[in-house]
C-alpha cells in the first residue's frame, strides 16, 4: 500500500461523559485499503466510527483524516419513511461542499445521476428510498459518499440484513471502490469476511488488535475481542472453524448512548 | 347560480372578514410549510408545548396593555429557560420536564385570565380572535411568511439531509445544531404570530395538520410542503366560510376542516395503499 494515510488515529479514548466508551486505539488506512472492524454489541465500533466522522470529540488521543470522510448508516436506522427519492438521497452528497445560500444545481444533479449509475442504479434514481431493497439502499449511500467525494468511507454493518445476492453485489462494489484508491472501514460480525479484506481492527472497548487477518485473527484475539459470545465450529477438514454465535447479530447498541450528548 | 355566487362571495364584503381571511391565508402558508419539517424533524409535541407554554406571557401582556408579541416572546423564553431547568433534575426525563413546565405554565395562564378582575374577553387568548385582526397582525404575518419563505427554501438542501441522516451530517459537512436552531426559531417566531389570529390551543392545528394530511398524499419534500401550504390556506378560508354560516368560533371552525382534511386524506390513502407515505414495496 503506497502513499500518506487517508486515516490516522492515535491513543484514541472517547466517552459519553461517563467511564470510557472506547480507549488505546492505535491504528492507520491506506488508500486502497478494506479494513474490517470486529467487536461485540456495545463494544465501540459504532462510537470509533463517530469519532472518526467528528460527530464525537475524542476524550483523547488524535484522529487525522486527509480527506473528506463519508459514514453509511446501518440501513435499518436511516429513515425509511422519508419523502425522498434515491437521486436526492446522492445529492445530499453535495451540500456540504456549496455555500449555505446555493442549492445544488445542474452540475451537482449530473454528479449524483453520475453516482447512480457507478452504484448500478442509474434507473432507479427517481424512486423512492424507503421502497429501495436494503442491498439498493446502501448503494444509494455508497452513491451519496462518492457524491461527496469522500476518500474515506465507514460502514456500519453494511451487510445485515441482505441477501446473499445482494451481499455479493455489494461485496463487488466495495471492491471497486478500494480498487480506485478509497479507504474503507468496514463494521461487521462475519469473521470469515474480514479474512478476505487487507486489515482486520479488533475492538472491545479498547483496541484488541490490529493487522493482516492471517496474523490477527487467532483464537486467542477473537476470543479478547468477543469474550464469551465465541464459539468454535466442528472441524471440517481444513481446521478448526471460528464461528460466532448468532447473538451477535444484533444491531450494534452503542449507537444509543449518545444522542443527548 | 347567482345564489351559490352570492353566498361563496357574501362573507367578504365585510372588511373584518377580508382581513381574517389574509390573515388565515399567510398563517396558513407558513403554518403548511413550517410544519413539513416539523413533523419529519418530530418537533410536533415541542410546537405544542411552545404554544401553550407561552400563554401566560400573552395573558401579562394583555394585561398590562403591552403588544401581545413581547409578552408571547416573553413567555416563549421563560418556557424554554424552564424545561431546560427542570430537564437537568435526574430523575425526571425531558418529555416529563416539559409536561411540568408546560402545565404549570398554562395553568397559570388560565388562573391569571379567568380572575374576576381580569378584563372580559382575554379568553381569545386561548381560542384566537381571527376577526379582531388589525393591519399590524397582517403586517406582522406577511413578514413572517416572506422569512419562513426564504430560509426554507435556503436551508431545503441541508433540513432534508440532516433530517434523514442525522448522525452522518457532521461529515457531509454541515451542522446539525445549526439547522435545529433555525428550524426551532421559526418556529417560534411562527408560533408568537400565528397565536394573535388562532390563539394559544388552535395554533397547533394549523402547524400540524396540514403536514400530517399532505405527507399521507405526497411521496416528496417539495411537492408535500406546496401541498400542505395550499390545505391549510384552503382549511382557513373554508374554516371563516362554516364560522360564517354556522355561526362558529372561526378559529375553532378552522380546526375543524384541517381535522376533516386530515380524515378524508387517511380514507384516500387506506383507499390507495401504495401512496401512503412509509409503505415499503417490496423490491427486487
Amino acid at each position: 500500500m503506497s502513499g500518506a494515510p487517508l486515516l490516522e488515529c492515535r491513543g484514541l479514548a472517547a466517552d459519553y461523559g461517563g467511564p470510557p466508551a472506547l480507549e488505546g486505539v492505535d491504528f492507520a488506512v491506506a488508500p486502497g485499503e478494506r479494513i474490517g472492524v470486529l467487536g461485540p454489541n456495545g463494544g465501540g465500533k459504532s462510537t470509533l466510527f463517530r469519532v472518526i466522522s467528528g460527530e464525537l470529540r475524542p476524550a483523547a488521543g488524535t484522529v487525522r483524516l486527509s480527506g473528506r470522510c463519508a459514514v453509511l448508516p446501518q440501513s435499518d436506522r436511516s429513515r425509511l419513511d422519508y419523502p425522498v427519492s434515491a437521486l436526492d438521497v446522492a445529492l445530499m452528497g453535495a451540500i456540504g461542499r456549496l455555500p449555505w445560500w446555493r442549492r445544488p444545481g445542474r452540475a451537482e444533479r449530473r454528479a449524483a445521476r453520475q453516482a447512480l449509475d457507478v452504484v448500478g442504479l442509474g434507473d432507479s434514481a427517481g424512486r423512492t428510498f424507503g421502497e429501495l431493497s436494503g442491498g439498493q439502499r446502501q448503494r444509494v449511500l455508497i452513491a451519496r459518499a462518492l457524491v461527496q467525494d469522500a476518500s474515506l468511507v465507514l460502514l456500519d454493518e453494511p451487510f445485515a440484513g441482505l441477501d446473499s445476492p445482494s451481499a455479493e453485489r455489494l461485496m463487488g462494489l466495495l471492491d471497486d471502490l478500494a480498487g480506485s484508491g478509497h479507504g474503507l472501514l468496514i463494521s461487521t460480525h462475519d469473521v470469515e469476511q474480514v479474512a478476505a479484506w487487507d486489515r482486520v481492527l479488533c475492538v472491545n472497548r479498547s483496541q484488541i488488535a490490529f493487522g493482516p487477518p492471517a496474523s490477527t485473527l487467532t483464537v486467542p484475539v477473537l476470543e479478547a475481542t468477543y469474550g464469551n459470545e465465541i464459539v468454535t465450529l466442528p472441524d471440517d477438514g481444513t481446521g478448526a472453524r471460528r464461528g460466532l454465535l448468532p447473538a451477535v447479530h444484533h444491531h450494534d447498541d452503542d449507537h444509543d448512548h449518545g444522542h443527548d450528548h | 347560480m347567482d345564489t351559490v355566487w352570492g353566498a361563496l362571495a357574501d362573507p367578504w364584503s365585510q372588511e373584518i372578514l377580508q382581513r381574517a381571511a389574509a390573515e388565515v391565508a399567510l398563517v396558513g402558508i407558513v403554518g403548511g410549510l413550517l410544519g413539513c419539517w416539523i413533523v419529519f424533524y418530530e418537533l410536533s409535541y415541542g410546537a405544542e408545548s411552545l404554544a401553550h407554554a407561552l400563554f401566560p406571557g400573552l395573558v401579562i401582556a394583555s394585561l398590562a396593555g403591552l403588544p401581545l408579541l413581547l409578552g408571547g416572546a416573553a413567555g416563549l423564553a421563560v418556557a424554554s429557560l424552564g424545561v431546560a431547568v427542570v430537564g437537568r433534575v435526574p430523575q425526571i426525563g425531558r418529555d416529563t420536564a416539559t409536561a411540568i413546565v408546560v402545565t404549570t405554565l398554562l395553568g397559570l395562564g388560565a388562573l391569571l385570565a379567568l380572575s374576576p378582575d381580569s378584563p372580559a374577553g382575554i379568553q381569545s387568548l386561548l381560542f384566537g380572535d381571527v376577526l379582531g385582526v388589525t393591519q399590524l397582525d397582517l403586517a406582522l404575518a406577511a413578514g413572517l411568511a416572506v422569512l419562513v419563505v426564504v430560509v426554507l427554501a435556503l436551508l431545503h438542501g441541508r433540513l432534508l439531509a440532516v433530517g434523514f441522516d442525522r448522525a452522518g451530517a457532521r461529515a457531509m459537512g454541515t451542522s446539525a445544531l445549526l439547522v435545529d436552531i433555525a428550524l426551532v426559531a421559526l418556529l417560534g417566531a411562527a408560533i408568537l404570530v400565528g397565536v394573535q389570529g388562532l390563539g394559544n390551543l388552535l395554533v397547533v392545528a394549523v402547524l400540524i395538520g396540514p403536514a400530517a394530511t399532505a405527507r399521507l398524499l405526497c411521496r416528496r419534500m417539495a411537492p408535500m410542503m406546496a401541498c400542505a401550504a395550499l390545505i391549510a390556506v384552503a382549511a382557513g378560508i373554508g374554516g371563516l366560510y362554516l364560522s360564517y354560516y354556522a355561526e362558529l368560533a372561526a378559529g375553532a371552525s378552522i380546526a375543524v376542516v384541517l381535522v376533516g382534511a386530515y380524515l378524508a386524506a387517511a380514507a384516500l390513502a387506506a383507499l390507495r395503499p401504495w401512496r401512503r407515505a412509509g409503505a415499503v414495496v417490496p423490491a427486487a
